[in-house]
């Protein structure tokens, strides 16, 4: 689960992780009040969106895609640019180099205090998957994309392994204080801060942290500058707080849709929609589409047992999205009977209208019966029993 | 033979009065695996469908000599469930939950590892050797005794890929469900390694999927030591970067974990990928007729692990020719009294499978039309393979 920058401080905050002060802004008045509260007179206005780079990204007007403004991150020197930069990024297109060209609409902006910058670095948490355990990382450069520091110069990364069986130790967080060269009172408050960020990465469940930068202050605090957090979403039970953290507004509308019934959705831009039971599948039948000459429309997985009620679910969900002009149905049924799931397509494709061919294969228990079920049942399917001949079958409805 | 689970296992499941435990603890006593325990804490003492039910899993090894542990406990204590089977001594654990939460999954790993254990998922299908236990929720039907080896990251791929070889007459040795979490007991390079050391498997399916580096670290010991061919699939070549595809570990994270990378890797292993899902069948039959010509192993790895082969076909012949005739007849009732001379005997395995060799001529004929070619035509090679090895063993 992702959440946004403010709200990760916040959090990081309680684990006395020490950030900027700021609040969050949902109008330009809002974003003004909130600068009047911080006092000072620099002030950091951050557009918040569940994506990186935005302080590279340009602000676009979301119809007429005209360009508003570089950056969507800008330091304001008085009350006046406060409200001119909120402005300029609330309600407007932020394209980064992660949002990808169709970019995100900003709804809320963090107004921060200015801070005396002497040095940046970054930090990060994650599970390395290949040692099965979470890594700290630490790298003396600061607001560069870790994942070019690694790929030119890995040297400049400082990794430890945290234990499981005794956790995150302070002897690491010395090493990696001392590797960022810290000295005297900068030393002992970046072993505090990187021993506050693994308590708090334990205890939330945290399945990232990226704190870029991770700064030094004119007066020698460390202080998280940024904050990227993310959720284990298999341990959101643990957490019931967290549900108040999701903002919907970072999803796509159909996503939201199938989350409610419990369907594992993603919207993609093709034209051919699918319905798979497992995930595997489902990644192995998006494959299909493309090799038949089609574009997957989505990645949805019906779970494995794959009722009437989720098909007919399915059906809408995938009919939602105006792209789509075919679909694809491929389920394996293994403890659930084919029969079964093809009388639950044939009553959901005579619920729904639908206006695009289907190209249905099932295999496994019963499929020979289902196959016949399908085809004598008046509605147009191409029943198709093997992948391959799904495959041909998906060329053939996209050409029609 | 098969790796990891086999007649002999004895199974244990824990969370059998569970409806999923149920379910699937009935289809795996119908499919003939052993479930001699359940396990659920405050029930012990009790029977459910047919199986005592245990409180702990120590009290299922102690009395009823369990030594494999299938898992179907609610994600919130699996973590928990998977240390207690390691903790009781079983040699196996299968856990098929999904949603565990990783730090759970971290300790659990961590825990297992410590004790030696072997651990297969979680958010697996399972495994299976055909004709002998399944201890998951695969369909079993679809399966079939013989010589391919399956690992996968997936449950209904697995499955398709598994029909595929099925439907033209391939059979499988075992058939293994690593699991789609970040975290899983036994990754690709662990199941090749076994798949590698089995005499009686001849070729290896692996599907991976994106995210992660494990398809790239088992391709690296492919091209090693690998002395069987293998035919790969990557599922997720359209997936968009960042998404995570159903599976926890389906991700591409920073740039890294595409199917693109994962497909170069293998291939540069030396292994057959396939670009479509619908022809890993297909290309498992084909790999194993050229490595009936001697075409299809890695180059690199030939010179070095020749005298290792021998052995190992000595070994797949003798037991090649026990197990067809196991998988001519009906499956179950031949078991008693194959499994004796051929297990017992391993050393000597010659002499028991020459005992058996005059009555199996006929049924091996008619149940593997398709297979028997292949078999025969490598026959002669072997035989020589054998007298050599056989002659260092006694040196």
């Amino acid at each position: 689960m992702k959440i946004h920058e403010y709200q990760g401080k916040e959090i990081l905050r309680t684990f006395n992780v020490p950030t900027p002060a700021g609040h969050v802004a949902f109008t330009p008045d809002e974003a003004v009040a909130a600068a009047e509260k911080l006092g000072g007179s620099i002030w950091v206005v951050k557009s918040q969106i569940h994506a990186g780079g935005r302080g590279k990204g340009d602000v676009y007007h979301p119809d007429t895609r005209e360009l508003i403004m570089n950056g969507g991150v800008k330091v304001a020197k008085s009350l006046d640019e406060v409200r001119e930069y909120a402005s300029k990024m609330l309600g407007n297109l932020l394209v980064t180099i992660q949002t990808g060209a169709e970019g995100k609409i900003v709804h809320r902006v963090l107004i921060e205090e200015g801070v005396d910058i002497r040095k940046e670095f970054y930090a990060g948490m994650l599970l390395d998957r290949v040692q099965s355990k979470n890594v700290m990382m630490v790298s003396t450069e600061g607001g560069m994309e870790i994942e070019k520091v690694a790929a030119e110069t890995p040297e400049k990364i400082l990794k430890v392994t945290i234990d499981p069986a005794v956790g995150f130790q302070t002897y690491q967080a010395r090493a990696l204080a001392f590797g960022l060269g810290l000295t005297g009172d900068a030393f002992k408050n970046g072993v505090k801060f990187l021993t506050a960020l693994a308590k708090a990465y334990d205890a939330l469940d945290a399945s990232m942290f990226e704190i870029n930068p991770l700064v030094l202050t004119g007066d020698g605090r460390i202080i998280a500058l940024d904050a990227k957090v993310n959720f284990d979403d298999n341990a959101l039970d643990r957490h019931p707080d967290f549900a108040a953290l999701r903002d919907l507004d970072e999803e796509a509308p159909l996503e939201i849709e199938a989350s409610k019934y419990n369907l594992n959705y993603i919207k993609l831009d093709g034209n051919v929609g699918c319905m798979v039971n497992g995930a595997g599948l489902a990644m192995g039948t998006m494959d299909i589409i493309k090799l038949a000459g089609g574009e997957p429309a989505n990645f949805l997985d019906v779970g494995g047992g794959a009722s009437a009620e989720t098909v007919e679910n399915g059906f809408r969900i995938i009919l939602g999205d105006p792209n789509v002009k075919a679909i694809l149905i491929n389920i394996f049924g293994g403890i659930v009977r084919c029969d079964r799931i093809a009388n639950g397509v044939i009553q959901a494709a005579q619920n729904i209208d639908i206006n695009v061919p289907i190209v249905v294969r099932l295999a496994g228990t019963n499929a020979v019966e289902a196959a016949e079920i399908l085809n004598n049942s008046g509605v147009k399917f191409m029943v198709a029993s093997t992948l391959k001949e799904a495959a041909e079958k998906v060329t053939r409805a996209i050409a029609s | 033979m098969s790796i990891l689970v086999d007649k002999k296992s004895r199974v244990v499941v824990q969370g059998i009065t569970g409806g999923e435990g149920t379910f699937h603890a009935q289809q795996m006593i119908a499919y003939g695996t052993k479930v001699v325990a359940g396990v659920t804490p405050g029930k012990g003492g009790t029977e459910h469908i047919g199986v005592p039910v245990f409180n702990t899993v120590r009290e299922a090894v102690d009395v009823a000599k369990a030594n494999v542990a299938c898992i179907f406990v609610p994600p919130a204590f699996a973590g928990e469930a998977i240390m207690e089977a390691a903790d009781a001594g079983v040699a196996v654990i299968v856990c098929i939950t999904e949603g565990i939460p990783t730090k759970d999954m971290i300790r659990a790993f961590d825990f297992v590892k410590s004790r030696g254990v072997r651990l297969i998922g979680p958010n697996c299908p399972g495994i299976i050797s055909p004709g002998q236990a399944k201890v998951g929720i695969m369909p079993g039907f679809i399966h079939m005794k013989g010589n391919v080896g399956v690992i996968s990251r997936s449950g209904t791929l697995t499955y398709e890929a598994v029909k595929q070889l099925t439907d033209i007459g391939i059979g499988q040795s075992t058939c293994i469900g690593i699991g789609g979490d970040p975290i899983i007991g036994t990754q690709f390079i662990d199941a090749l390694r076994l798949f590698n050391d089995d005499p009686d498997t001849d070729a290896v399916v692996m599907i991976g999927e994106i995210g992660g580096t494990a398809e790239e670290e088992g391709a690296a010991f492919v091209k090693k030591h690998m002395t069987k061919p293998v035919v790969g699939f990557i599922a997720g070549r359209t997936a968009p970067p960042g998404r995570r595809m159903g599976h926890a570990g389906a991700i591409i994270a920073g740039g890294k974990g595409t199917a693109a990378e994962k497909m170069a890797a293998m291939k540069k292993a030396g292994i057959h990928v396939v670009e479509s899902p619908a022809l890993i069948g297909i290309t498992v039959a084909k790999a194993l007729k050229l490595e009936e010509h001697g075409q299809s192993k890695p180059k690199h790895a030939k010179a070095a692990q020749k005298a290792e082969k021998k052995a190992d076909q000595k070994k797949a012949k003798a037991e090649k020719k026990a197990d067809k005739k196991l998988a001519a007849k009906p499956v179950k009732k031949a078991e008693p009294k194959k499994a004796k001379p051929v297990k017992k005997a391993e050393p000597k395995k010659a002499k028991a499978v020459k005992k058996v060799e005059p009555k199996k001529a006929k049924p091996v004929k008619k149940a593997e039309p398709k297979k028997a070619k292949p078999v025969k035509k490598a026959e002669p090679k072997k035989v020589k393979a054998v007298k050599k090895a056989s002659a260092k063993k006694k040196s």
